[in-house]
């Protein structure tokens, strides 16, 4: 069995986890001050997630750039790939915050949303 | 001259709250002025989530929590948004000078609520020697830079300091493109948040030096570099543990001060204390305060 100390970072408190692993599961984690603790540590060690902000390119909106993230997180693997790819894209129409940029992003199952109303 | 019940000087998260909970007690003659041709303040150029878990139980970005709180304050009748309006003076019985896009207007606050902000602090004010050369940031003008503007500042980047805005900026460099060279906390440890840490230097390898400081900025139109050297627990430079490090930009991320030469102008006296969003905690008391004098 292997013991992995890791940060949660769904809040600012930080908590400092630790986590048992047994052939790439986890079997136990402490240090967790609530309930959201645990499944971080499991999805951090099994597989790691982020939600992905940036801003995309408008045209001929009252801004240049429209900030946008992924409505879901992302593997952490996909997230330097899936910021190039935003820089592709550009927004010609006007935006509410929530509407969908791209739908099924790259294939990842998640949307890209506006997260500020422009027009 | 006009006169108007409540003046609020600000339309960031400190300035919407306190109209909203103005509103709320109340108070039914609210000016609210903001320089920025948008309301929200700092929250637009951060992108980034982690607002709203408290408040809303959801995890934000900067521009969605703002959001919400300018939808609000749109629905409430009473309140007279003023953008583009730049307050430029401000004397002790509470008259204020703001410009407008073509013309200058004086106005009197029965009640006046200041919620500028802050700003951060450059260069000059952590004393780094060496040359003058262009390329350094403060990190938040970077971010804006980037995050509004669409420009990036620069592709071979170190970030003096590691206050949560250079943390932040260290990934949104990344992720644009640029190569985050390294991050420089003269502390032990960092002054920015664990998670930022992690999520924002960590998670892409940024190299993090504890412990360290710039000596030296070298460059001579354009920055070309940073010399860092190794300090002691007494935070005196180690002799001989010098390192060169080749970059073209510099962010500064070494903490916040407040702005305040508008109530130093109206001659408040000891200001320091007075931070922006400290107003969102007194307006309870203000508003209240206010319904009594009526
Ligand atoms: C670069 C930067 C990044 C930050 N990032 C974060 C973060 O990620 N998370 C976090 O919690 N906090 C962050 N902060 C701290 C942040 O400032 C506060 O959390 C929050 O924005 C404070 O709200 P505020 O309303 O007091 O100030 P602000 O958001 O700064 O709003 C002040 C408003 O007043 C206006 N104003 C100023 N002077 C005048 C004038 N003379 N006339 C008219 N209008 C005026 C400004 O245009 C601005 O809109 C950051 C601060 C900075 C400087
Ligand atoms: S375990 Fe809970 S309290 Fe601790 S950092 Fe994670 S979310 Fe925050």
């Amino acid at each position: 069995m292997e013991n992995r100390k890791l940060t949660c970072i769904e809040c600012p408190k930080g908590c400092n986890l630790s986590v048992d692993i047994e052939n790439c599961r986890v079997m136990k984690v402490e240090g967790h001050k609530c309930p959201k603790g645990e499944p971080y540590a499991v999805s951090e060690i099994e597989n790691p997630q982020r939600v992905l902000t940036a801003v995309v390119l408008s045209k001929g909106l009252s801004l240049k750039m429209i900030p946008v993230r992924t409505d879901k997180p992302i593997p952490k693997a996909k997230i330097i790939d899936a910021a190039l790819a935003i820089k592709k894209l550009q927004i010609t129409k006007p935006v509410k915050a929530g509407d969908v940029i791209a739908g099924n992003f790259m294939g990842l199952d998640v949307n890209l949303i506006a997260t500020r109303d422009m027009t | 001259m006009t006169e108007r019940d409540l003046v609020i000087v600000g339309g960031g998260p400190a300035g919407i709250a306190a109209a909203i909970a103005a509103h709320e007690n109340g108070v039914r003659d609210i000016l609210l002025l903001e320089r920025d041709q948008y309301l929200g303040g700092i929250l637009n150029q951060c992108i980034h989530t982690g607002f709203g878990l408290g408040y809303f139980k959801e995890n934000l970005t900067g521009p969605e929590y703002a959001g919400r709180f300018i939808e609000k304050l749109h629905s409430l009748k009473g309140i007279e948004i003023s953008l583009s309006s730049f307050v430029v003076n401000l004397t002790s019985d509470k008259t204020l000078t703001y410009l407008k896009p073509g013309m200058l207007s004086t106005i009197r606050a029965k009640v006046l609520i200041m919620a500028t902000g802050c700003r951060e602090k450059t260069r000059e004010m952590v004393h780094i020697a060496g040359d003058r050369p262009a390329g350094v940031f403060s990190a938040g003008l970077a971010q804006k830079l980037i995050n509004i503007e669409g420009l990036l500042p620069g592709n071979e980047v170190v970030i003096v300091g590691s206050g949560d805005i250079g943390l932040i900026m260290a990934r949104r460099f990344l992720l644009e493109g640029a190569e985050v060279k390294a991050v420089i906390e003269i502390q032990k440890e960092s002054r920015g948040l664990i998670r930022n840490v992690v999520q924002c230097v960590k998670d892409f390898g940024i190299p993090l030096y504890f412990r360290h400081k710039i000596a030296k900025i070298r460059g001579k139109d354009r920055v070309e570099g940073v010399d860092i050297v190794k300090v002691d627990d007494a935070l005196n430079e180690i002799p001989g543990s010098g390192s060169k490090i080749s970059c073209d930009t510099i962010l500064m991320s070494v903490g916040l001060i407040p702005e305040n030469e508008l109530v130093e102008m109206a001659g408040v006296k000891d200001v320091n204390k007075i931070f922006g969003r400290e107003a969102c905690r007194a307006i309870f008391k203000v508003a209240k305060l206010w319904k009594i004098e009526n």
